[in-house]
C-alpha cells in the first residue's frame, strides 16, 4: 500500500539539497557551459559559426544521417523482437533464469568487449564464417566487420537484451485478469493481444524505445571498432569527440553535443506523441 | 489457434538460441584467442600459450587498472547513495509544488545521451584540472548513477509504511535516530539492490570515463578500448587477454549481484 503523502516540512526539503546541488553542478551547469561554448568562438565572442560550420561541412553534416541510419532501424528491430518475446515469457517459461542470464551478460559487459570480441568471432576466419561456409551458405567469407553490418549487429546485440528485460518487467506487471476477461468475452488470442494488451504495453514500449535509442544514438565504440570511422560509419558522437580531443576545438565540439541533444529530444518527443495517441490512460486499472 | 502459439514458441526459441549462440561465440573466441598461438584458421587453436598475459602485464600496469576500476566504482556507489537516499526519501514521502518538475530534472541525465552532457562536463574537468585524476573519473561517473539510484530507491521507500516512523516519533525519537534505527534497516533491501546494480553499471561505464581518464586514472574498460582502437600497435591476442581479465571481473560482479537482484532490475525499471 502506498503511504499517504504529507506536506513537506523544512527538514524534508533539506534532504533534497544534496541531490539538487548535484544536478545543478554536474548536469545543468555543464550543459549550460556547453551551450555557451557552442555559441562563442575560440576568442570568447558570440558567434553562430560553430553551428553554421557543422551544417556546411558535408563530412560533419552527414554524421546525422549516418547515426540515425544505424540507431533507428536497430532500435526498431530490437524493440519489435523484444515485444513478442517478452509477451511470450510474461508468465515464465522453462529455463527463464538461464535465458535472462544470457541476456544480461552483454548488458553488463558493455559495448567495448562485445565489439572487440566480434572482430574475431565474425572476422573472415572466425567461427561464424566457418559455420556459414561449412553450411554452404556462401563460398567466400561474409564481411561482418568494418562495415555497416558490423556496427548494426554490435549495437543490436546491446540493445535487444536491454529492451527485452525492460519490457519483460513491464509486461509481467499487467494485470492478468484483463487477459482472462477479454478471453471470457470471446476474444481470441490475437484480438486480446492487439485490443487489450498492446495498448497497455504502449507506455513501456515507448520508454524502452527512447532509452534504447539514446544508447544507440550516442554510442561510438561499436562504430569505431567495427565500422569505418573515418568514412561511411563516422557517427556523430565520434565527430564530437574528434573535434574536442583531436582538433582541440571545444567550441565546435560543444555545438555538436548540442545538436545531438536536440535530435535526441526531437525523436523522444515524436515517440511520446505516438504514445499519447495510442494510449489514453487505459491502464489506470490495468497495472496490477 | 494452437498453430499460432506453436509458431510463437518456435520464433521465441529461434531468437533466443541464435542470440545465446552469438554471445557465447563471442565470449569463447575472446577467451580462446587470448591463450592461442597462431590461430588463423580451423575450429580450435593448435598451440596454447600464456604469453599474451605476460605481454599485457608488461604493457599495462594491471594492478593500477584494477585499483582505479574498483575505487571509482565503490566511491561512486557510496557517494551516490548518500545523495540519492535522502532525496528519494523526500520525494517518496512528501508532495509539493514542482515535485514533478524536480523529478524529471533528476531523471534527465538518463535520457540525454552521455556525449551531449559528457563532453562539456569533460571540458570543465580539464578546465579545473580534474581530468586525468581519479577524482575526475569519479565525478563524471556520478552523473548517470545518482538518477538511476533515485529511480531504484523510491519504490522501496514508498513500500515502507509511515506507521513505524510515526510510532518512533511519538516515542520521542529524533529525526536522525528514526533514519538510522527505523528507516535504514527497513529499506535495506532497496539500498542493497540499488548499490549492487550501480556497482555493476559503473564497472562497465565507458563513454564518460573515456572522455576524462588518461594515464593513471584509466579504468580497465577504457584501457581495453584504447588497445582495441590502436589495433596495429600490439598483437590482437594481447587485446583479447586484457578483454578476458575485464570479462572475469565483470562476470564475478554480475554473478554475485544476481544472488540479490533479478536481471529485469538491471535495466531501467519502467513504472
Amino acid at each position: 500500500m502506498r503511504a499517504a503523502l504529507t506536506r513537506p516540512k523544512a527538514g524534508a526539503m533539506a534532504l533534497l539539497v544534496p541531490a539538487v546541488v548535484f544536478i545543478l553542478l554536474l548536469f545543468l551547469y555543464p550543459f549550460g557551459y556547453g551551450l555557451y561554448m557552442s555559441l562563442t568562438d575560440p576568442g570568447g565572442a558570440f558567434s553562430l559559426g560553430n553551428y553554421t560550420r557543422f551544417f556546411q561541412d558535408a563530412r560533419d553534416f552527414r554524421t546525422i544521417g549516418v547515426t540515425l541510419g544505424i540507431s533507428v532501424p536497430v532500435t526498431l528491430i530490437a524493440v519489435a523482437l523484444a515485444v513478442p518475446l517478452a509477451y511470450h515469457m510474461r508468465r515464465g517459461v522453462p529455463g527463464e533464469r538461464l535465458i535472462s542470464f544470457f541476456l544480461i551478460v552483454p548488458v553488463t559487459l558493455g559495448t567495448v568487449l562485445i565489439s572487440e570480441g566480434m572482430l574475431t568471432f565474425m572476422g573472415p576466419n572466425g567461427w561464424l564464417n566457418q559455420l556459414i561456409m561449412a553450411l554452404g551458405l556462401s563460398k567466400t567469407p561474409v564481411r561482418f566487420t568494418h562495415n555497416y553490418a558490423g556496427v548494426a549487429i554490435s549495437v543490436g546485440l546491446q540493445g535487444f537484451p536491454y529492451a527485452f528485460l525492460m519490457l519483460l518487467g513491464y509486461i509481467s506487471g499487467i494485470n492478468p485478469d484483463l487477459e482472462k476477461a477479454s478471453q471470457m468475452l470471446g476474444a481470441n488470442k490475437w484480438q486480446t493481444f492487439w485490443k487489450v494488451l498492446f495498448p497497455l504495453m504502449v507506455p513501456g514500449i515507448a520508454i524502452a524505445f527512447c532509452l534504447n535509442f539514446v544508447m544507440a544514438f550516442s554510442v561510438f565504440p561499436s562504430a569505431v571498432l567495427l565500422g569505418q570511422p573515418s568514412g561511411p560509419q563516422r557517427v556523430i558522437a565520434y565527430a564530437a569527440y574528434q573535434w574536442a580531443f583531436e582538433k582541440f576545438n571545444f567550441n565546435a565540439a560543444a555545438a555538436i553535443s548540442m545538436i545531438m541533444a536536440v535530435i535526441e529530444l526531437v525523436v523522444i518527443a515524436f515517440i511520446l506523441a505516438w504514445r499519447s495517441k495510442m494510449y489514453k490512460g487505459a491502464s489506470i486499472v490495468g497495472k496490477g | 489457434m494452437s498453430g499460432k502459439s506453436k509458431l510463437g514458441k518456435a520464433l521465441f526459441l529461434i531468437v533466443i538460441v541464435v542470440y545465446v549462440a552469438i554471445v557465447l561465440g563471442i565470449l569463447l573466441t575472446v577467451i580462446l584467442n587470448s591463450v592461442s598461438k597462431g590461430w588463423y584458421s580451423g575450429l580450435l587453436p593448435k598451440t596454447l600459450t600464456t604469453e599474451w598475459y605476460s605481454y599485457v602485464a608488461q604493457d599495462h600496469d594491471v594492478p593500477q587498472l584494477l585499483y582505479v576500476t574498483f575505487v571509482v566504482a565503490i566511491v561512486d556507489v557510496v557517494v551516490s547513495l548518500l545523495i540519492a537516499f535522502p532525496a528519494s526519501y523526500a520525494l517518496a514521502r512528501t508532495d509539493f509544488k514542482g515535485k514533478g518538475v524536480l523529478l524529471s530534472l533528476f531523471l534527465l541525465p538518463m535520457i540525454v545521451p552521455p556525449m551531449a552532457y559528457g563532453l562539456p562536463l569533460a571540458m570543465l574537468c580539464y578546465k579545473f584540472r580534474l581530468a586525468g585524476k581519479i577524482i575526475g573519473t569519479i565525478i563524471v561517473n556520478l552523473v548517470p548513477i545518482v538518477p538511476f539510484m533515485i529511480l531504484v530507491l523510491m519504490p522501496f521507500i514508498e513500500q515502507v509504511g509511515t506507521n513505524l516512523e510515526s510510532a518512533a516519533k511519538m516515542l520521542g525519537a529524533k529525526r536522525g535516530t528514526i533514519f538510522r534505527r527505523v528507516l535504514i534497516p527497513l529499506t535495506r533491501p532497496g539500498i542493497l539492490t540499488a548499490g549492487i546494480l550501480s556497482l555493476v553499471k559503473s564497472i562497465s561505464m565507458f563513454d564518460l570515463t573515456y572522455l576524462v581518464a588518461g594515464g593513471k586514472s584509466q579504468t580497465i574498460v577504457v584501457a581495453l578500448y584504447a588497445d582495441a582502437y590502436a589495433a596495429g600497435a600490439r598483437p590482437p591476442q594481447s587485446v583479447d587477454a586484457l578483454a578476458v581479465i575485464y570479462f572475469f571481473i565483470a562476470m564475478a560482479c554480475l554473478l554475485i549481484s544476481l544472488r540479490f537482484v533479478s536481471p529485469t532490475q538491471m535495466v531501467f525499471k519502467v513504472k
